[in-house]
């Protein structure tokens, strides 16, 4: 497992898209923290920024899953992993560690824009690091989400559209629910949305029912990869 | 050493394997003969692990692959129809990535080193695959079979797609490895199975048509042997001549060969050297020989003949059963 680690780490950046996702994703983000802090100076929580931060991540996500299983069965490297001694479970974990690793590491570089925060004026630092967890736990779902699309097609471009959609959707959904009159649909698309239990950590409240919910979604769709293993070996 | 019972494996509607069984001593080297799409590869994927099968078993060593997949897999090497390689990787780095991949405990150094050594791609050692020729990237795939030193290593097609001189050497490898491996590879081609392969298993349309060791395997060919051969004289005399000669069951005139010779195919019965015959028909008419070569068994010569043989034997039985069914 470590070693299928260490290679998807390693490749990364022996191709372009470690890079490629490093740059845009400072870029962006610190496009978006001047932005935030600079023109929208009346609103002084932070919660704006990382909510634009969401929307890069739909672009973003899928520049670091794409390529985890379809370029392995495209290349018929899969059989080598498949026919190591390496548990499923082992494989699909690898990868989507080497994808949040790459994803949190990123992440936290681009947080060092916080630091100036405080020679300005003050900084709640429970919503500020309310705000970061929930980032790295809806990454981590988003991951997942994206290894499961790769794990579908043989094609890269394919499972980025895949997964750019699906993510899409999902926080669409968020704020479409507010517009919707029927009580029982509001609820459920509330409910199923990713933004909604995102909101409780912006104020700087430890939600353990919304951890638990991105910790699903990462679990099921890892649990889904495995699945489509198994059914594809016994096709 | 494997052990492979009932095994079937259906794609759909389509039924790749159909209930082969066999078993592999240690030691053996055996080749999987047939034509494409035979079922060759699936079984070979089912029993490194890669697919699993419909139904039937497959033991490695006694670990079956399906209950017992990590132990199964440690004991073998495959190196599957297309080599698993990362393009993007040195050939140094993709073998320690392996290594690390089989949670190998031998010395990786001196492991690796020899591996290279064996399979002769010290060379390249540190280029990129990407930048290899085929014939190189193929002795990579083969390197990663070996890494561990298994037991068990399976060559699914390991010459196809090489120059002549590249299939010699992978053919000598091979022998070498069966010293103190247990060696499966598959093949198309009859004369790589009887260079290579201590035992032969002909499978067709997902059937185990043969399984043969190599030495018997001539005995199965009840087709006849057929001989091209350059006789100098008048071609029609020298043709109905020929058809004279006993054993011979068939002949034809080919061509106009050099100077007033022309060339013949000529059938013989199965079972008859007609060389000797020939010959001495020939001499007397002072009609010479200037040229004999035997026009080698092909793998569809003996296809022919095995199943026709099986075709025989079916019908038989299909008779059988209709006449029972007439006595009712």
């Amino acid at each position: 497992m470590l070693a299928i680690y260490k290679r998807e780490m390693r490749s990364y950046f022996t191709t372009p898209i470690g890079y490629i996702f490093i740059g845009i994703f400072l870029a962006a983000s610190g496009g978006i923290f001047s932005f935030c802090t600079l023109q929208m100076f009346e609103n002084s929580d932070p919660y704006s920024y990382f909510t634009f931060l969401l929307f890069g991540f739909v672009v973003l996500i899928p520049l670091l899953t794409m390529k985890l299983f379809s370029e392995e069965r495209k290349l018929k490297t899969e059989q080598l992993l498949l026919t190591a001694p390496v548990s499923l479970m082992g494989m699909v974990m690898a990868k989507f560690l080497a994808a949040y690793t790459m994803f949190a590491i990123t992440f936290l570089t681009s947080c060092c824009n916080f630091f100036i925060l405080p020679l300005y004026g003050s900084v709640n630092g429970a919503i500020l690091a309310g705000n970061i967890i929930s980032i790295l736990l809806v990454g981590g779902a988003f991951i997942a989400i994206g290894v499961f699309v790769s794990s579908l097609s043989e094609n890269q471009l394919n499972a980025a559209i895949g997964t750019i959609a699906i993510l899409l959707v999902l926080l669409v959904v968020s704020f479409a629910s507010a517009y919707i009159d029927i009580a029982f649909i509001r609820e459920i698309l509330s409910w199923v949305s990713i933004f909604t239990r995102y909101h409780d950590f912006t104020y700087g409240v430890f939600n353990y029912s919304a951890l638990l919910y991105y910790l699903s979604i990462a679990f099921v769709f890892l649990f889904l990869t495995v699945r489509v293993y198994e059914k594809r070996r016994w096709d | 050493m494997i052990k492979i019972e009932n095994l079937v494996k259906r794609y759909g509607d389509k039924l790749a394997v159909d209930n082969v069984s066999f078993t592999v001593e240690e030691g053996e080297i055996v080749g999987f003969l047939g034509p494409n799409g035979a079922g060759k590869s699936t079984t070979m994927n089912i029993l490194t692990g890669y697919l699993s099968s419909t139904s039937g078993k497959a033991f490695i060593n006694g670990k079956d692959i399906l209950e017992s997949p990590m132990e199964a897999k440690k004991l073998i090497g495959f190196l599957p129809e297309q080599p698993p390689l990362y393009l993007d990787m040195t050939v140094e780095e993709y073998l320690n990535f392996v290594y690390e991949l089989k949670g190998c405990t031998l010395n990786r150094r001196k492991h690796i080193a020899e591996i290279c050594e064996v399979v002769q791609i010290k060379d390249v050692y540190k280029r990129l695959i990407r930048n290899l020729s085929k014939g190189y990237k193929q002795r990579v795939g083969i390197a990663q079979a070996l890494v561990g030193n298994p037991k068990v290593v399976i060559f699914d097609e390991p010459t196809v797609g090489l120059d002549p001189k590249q299939i010699i050497e992978i053919r000598n490898l091979i022998r070498m490895l069966g010293k103190d491996h247990t060696v499966i590879l598959s093949t198309h081609i009859l004369p790589e199975a009887q260079a290579v392969c201590d035992r032969i298993v002909i499978i067709n349309k997902g059937q185990i048509v043969a399984n043969e060791k190599r030495e018997d395997l001539q005995n199965l060919i009840t087709g006849n042997r057929r001989f091209e051969v350059q006789i100098c004289g008048p071609k029609k005399e020298v043709l109905s001549a020929v058809k004279e000669v006993t054993g011979v069951s068939y002949a034809e005139i080919l061509g106009g060969g050099e100077g007033d010779s022309s060339s013949f195919l000529i059938e013989s019965q199965p079972g008859v050297d007609i060389r000797k015959s020939l010959f001495h028909k020939m001499a007397a008419n002072s009609w010479p020989i200037i040229g004999l070569s035997s026009l080698g068994v092909t793998l569809e010569d003996i296809f022919i003949s095995l199943v026709d043989r099986n075709q025989k034997s079916e019908k038989s039985k299909s008779k059988k059963i209709k006449l029972n069914e007439g006595d009712k």
